[in-house]
């Protein structure tokens, strides 16, 4: 289903064209740096952000970033162009449009990045970016379910990959990738490379979608079309792929990175390809082929062989220019006919030619046929596994399954709704016409640009793929040529043997699928699983939030003097405090007026049944309290103590004439335990007064205040001296938590009275 | 519950606390008071009012929401420690300023410090009203 009919009537604004414009002007100056790279240079910018933790904001340029800029800004103008035409008038343009430019923008950072805590948080700006995308249309359910798992899953994998970075940091003492490419022997030898390599891996398999990872990505598609074309195959599930890239010189040449790359390449890159059969739904179909190619070059990455990285390198652009070709070609197709199910849609090649042409043209790059560049592509894959030894053949069977259902997909995808049968396509209510020249300008150009890097490769080899290799195994002269025909060899017929498959499976695909359907009831699904852990998690929390937070005034205060009394009862024989000999000066008739005082207050409180008197008997031992502070010279602690006493009571009053009256007295046992609690509270927070006073005080800081005071701060009274200058700093953070609990209480308030009184 | 005595010996008994408050907040540098008493000295003449009179009345005499005349004072709070970064100095650094100081006297000293304190003493005076007023109205 399409998003939302746009209306042709309504002009571009600035929603629509700002974008393209903005990705347009930062791709001319990306192209600007091209010559300096392809002939072996380099490119740093360096800003200071935070030297203190060696945190700067540092640009690195060579043929690895700079192909990644390239891809991303160039398919972002078309992207951008697609979806001012493909979301015109709807509401929320403006907001997507913001976010699109944003995630160009970070993931643009992501790859110039120098620094690697610079690179983090660039990566995990690419997630929020991609979050806010997925969930666009946050009314549904299944949107705002597939954004947060993508933001769970690739978030736990960007802090697994931020502590691998502080742990290479704090071994090899700089925070920049550009200076880590030579301290790859260090790195190799040290202790702690296990858990780095395990930490990076969880970043870019999480990122980048790996299996068990996997499962965020096909959910992902239900972002608008533009961003799975953008986001979910040629530029941010590329991420992780770019993080393997960058630390191949540094990480790469153990057995343990050259099989776990390896097997969880595979395994995805297989497991991928007979998803991608299951499917009906054309995006899906291209969802799991993107599975499939990233599994493909996280594979090829394991390896040190020349052959196998260049293969990267060219498969990496030739995967890149077709996904968001066919991407953008459903885009259309679903925009024409409201529907992108694979088993109705059919003969669109008549009402829609254009169109047809482009999926044909990046569907054929897609299936490895020449002369496209998917064919140099797949047969530099071939090349690469078998120029690996060990592990060669998985590396070349995975490719065998993949490609061949490549070939098969692109079928699926470009054939039948053009060529195919239109007997159940579904009537639209409007007659199915070409898309506007916006969607049709992306498609056409990067499926043409396909063609031709095929017949003159040498253009994407001079600038795109020797730099990239340049880039990695440290050397141009390593990168092996780009060529349509290399002669009769091994990789030729494979190739063959790949088309025979891919021809056989695409027309017995209807069939598998409907196997794989009848199976696929029966076996789990990682996403299910998924469900699983959250549901768990959840019950969990409601379940800890239950025993902790019970809502009752009188347990959490009964937990507070337990643990107080706990707490110092522990510390008393920790310490092994002793009071001392405690001499008791002998009491003058004021100290036993207070006394009495107090003791009445304490006694009417426990004896009394009516809450006012409890708290009028409250603020009787508040003003025995104040007393003392006024007796031992505290003046201002006496004023505020007896202020504080008598608003108290007053607030106290008027929100007891809210409660009901009290209950005949609470239970004999939870009156014993109370006072037990009681009585131990007191006897042991005297007993730590007295160990206190017993100790000579240290008057430092009253010696300091007492000399200080007037001289620096003008001001006699030491205590407000301290409140409003000295300490100032403290005295506003208190006057603002004062401030916030009015408001809070407030708001409290005024919510109990609207749902009480109406 | 109206009472003729309690509304006629608080119309007193409130302006005598308002003024007192003002003093206790003024003479805290050097005598005991200071913003916080100030404040809280203040709140119960208005608590008082309130009892007397009832809240819309106390509010009417207030003339400003409390809850403004606390943000009211956080802010004044605020600006005054940033004031001395206008010196060079750090935030809440005493800056002070002797009018007409004359080797015999100091003069009539002007400072940062007592427009914090003042913020403060809107702060406890504007929160402390927040909760009675509200918790009043209630019932």
């Amino acid at each position: 289903m399409a998003e939302h009919d746009p209306n042709p009537s309504q002009g571009w604004t600035a929603a629509g064209y700002v974008p393209p414009v903005i990705a347009a002007g930062l791709f001319l100056t990306f192209l600007q740096a091209l010559p300096t790279i392809a002939g072996g240079g380099t490119l740093r910018y360096s800003f200071s952000w935070i030297p203190s933790l060696s945190v700067d904001l540092s640009f690195f340029v060579d043929g690895l970033s700079l192909t990644f800029a390239l891809l991303i800004s160039g398919i972002g103008v078309m992207v951008m162009l697609f979806s001012g035409s493909y979301l015109k008038g709807h509401p929320q343009h403006g907001r997507f449009s913001l976010y699109l430019v944003s995630f160009m923008l970070a993931m643009l950072g992501l790859v110039l990045s120098d620094n690697m805590l610079g690179l983090f948080v660039f990566w995990e700006l690419t997630t929020i970016t991609s979050y806010l995308l997925i969930g666009f249309s946050h009314t549904s359910e299944n949107s705002r379910r597939s954004a947060l798992q993508a933001l769970f899953v690739t978030g736990f994998g960007g802090l697994a990959m931020l502590a691998g970075f502080l742990i290479i940091a704090g071994i090899a003492g700089t925070m920049e990738l550009s200076e880590l490419r030579g301290m790859g022997d260090i790195l190799r030898d040290n202790s702690m490379y296990g858990a780095i390599l395990v930490l990076i891996l969880l970043g870019a398999f999480t990122k980048s979608a790996q299996v068990p990872f996997h499962f965020w990505l096909p959910n992902a598609m239900a972002a608008p079309t533009p961003v799975s074309a953008y986001l979910h195959s040629a530029t941010m599930v590329k991420g992780g792929v770019y993080l393997l890239a960058r630390m191949h010189p540094t990480l790469s040449g153990t057995d343990a990175w050259l099989w776990s790359l390896t097997i969880f390449g595979a395994v995805t890159a297989v497991f991928a390809s007979i998803m991608a059969i299951k499917q009906t739904d054309l995006k899906q179909t291209l969802a799991y082929t993107t599975l499939m190619a990233l599994g493909t070059l996280v594979m090829f990455l394991a390896s040190p062989n020349a052959y196998a990285i260049t293969a990267v390198a060219t498969f990496l652009v030739v995967h890149s220019l077709y996904k968001a070709a066919l991407f953008l070609v459903i885009g259309c197709v679903d925009h024409a006919t409201g529907t992108r199910d694979a088993r109705r849609l059919g003969g669109l090649m008549r009402q829609m030619p254009v169109t047809t042409v482009a999926a044909g043209l990046a569907a054929l790059s897609m299936a490895g046929v020449p002369p496209f560049i998917g064919f140099i592509g797949k047969e530099l894959l071939y090349k690469g596994g078998l120029e690996s030894p060990s592990v060669g053949p998985i590396l070349i069977g995975a490719t065998l399954a993949a490609s061949a259902l490549m070939f098969a997909a692109g079928g699926i995808v470009a054939l039948r709704p053009f060529w195919g049968s239109a007997d159940k396509m579904p009537d639209p209510g409007r007659p199915i016409t070409e898309a506007p020249w916006p969607m049709l300008v992306g498609p056409v150009l990067l499926s043409v640009l396909g063609l031709l890097f095929g017949l003159v490769p040498h253009m994407l080899e001079v600038n795109v793929t020797t730099p990239l290799v340049a880039a990695l195994l440290g050397d141009p002269a390593k990168a092996k040529h780009l060529h349509l025909w290399a002669g009769v060899n091994a990789a030729l017929i494979l190739s063959l043997i790949t088309f025979a498959i891919g021809i056989l499976l695409y027309l017995l695909h209807t069939r598998l699928r409907d196997a794989l359907e009848a199976a696929g009831d029966r076996l789990f699904t990682f996403d299910g699983l998924w469900d699983g852990f959250l549901a768990r998690l959840g019950r969990f929390a409601r379940w800890q939030g239950g025993l902790i937070q019970s809502g009752i005034l009188n347990r959490y205060l009964t937990t507070v003097f337990i643990v107080i009394a706990l707490g110092l009862a522990s510390a008393m024989i920790h310490t092994r405090m002793s009071t001392g000999p405690i001499a008791i000066p002998t009491p003058e008739f004021k100290h036993l007026v207070v006394f009495l005082l107090t003791f009445a207050g304490t006694a009417l409180t426990i004896i009394t049944n009516s809450r006012i008197s409890a708290i009028a008997g409250l603020g009787v031992v508040g003003i025995g309290v104040a007393l003392i502070f006024i007796l031992f010279s505290a003046p201002d602690v006496a004023i505020t103590q007896l202020l504080v006493e008598m608003l108290v009571v007053v607030l106290f009053s008027v929100a007891a004439l809210r409660l009901p009256v009290l209950p005949r007295r609470t239970g004999k046992r939870e009156r014993i335990g109370h006072g037990i609690i009681a009585v131990s509270v007191g006897s042991l927070v005297t007993l730590t007064l007295l160990g206190v006073v017993s100790e000579p005080i240290d008057r430092r800081l009253s010696d300091f205040f007492e000399i200080a005071s007037y001289p620096d701060a003008y001001g006699r009274n030491i205590v407000n001296v301290i409140l409003v200058d000295f300490r100032a700093f403290d005295t506003f953070g208190e006057v603002s938590v004062v401030a916030v609990a009015a408001l809070a209480a407030l708001a409290l308030l005024r919510q109990r009275g609207k749902g009480g009184r109406s | 519950m109206k009472s003729i005595i309690l509304t006629t010996g608080t119309r007193i008994i409130v302006s005598l606390l308002l003024v007192f408050s003002v003093y206790m907040l003024l003479r805290g540098h050097n005598e005991p008071g200071g913003g916080f008493i100030g404040g809280l000295i203040g709140a119960s003449g208005f608590v008082l009012y309130a009892i007397a009179n009832g809240t819309s009345e106390a509010r009417r005499a207030l003339r400003a929401a409390p809850e403004q005349i606390a943000a009211v004072g956080l802010g004044v709070a605020a600006i005054s420690g940033l004031i001395p970064g206008l010196f060079g100095n750090a935030a809440y650094t005493g800056k002070w300023l002797f009018l007409g100081a004359t080797p015999d006297s100091k003069g009539f000293p002007i400072s940062n410090i007592i427009a914090f304190d003042i913020g403060v003493y809107l702060v406890v005076l504007g929160a402390i009203l927040t909760l009675v007023f509200a918790l009043e109205e209630e019932i």
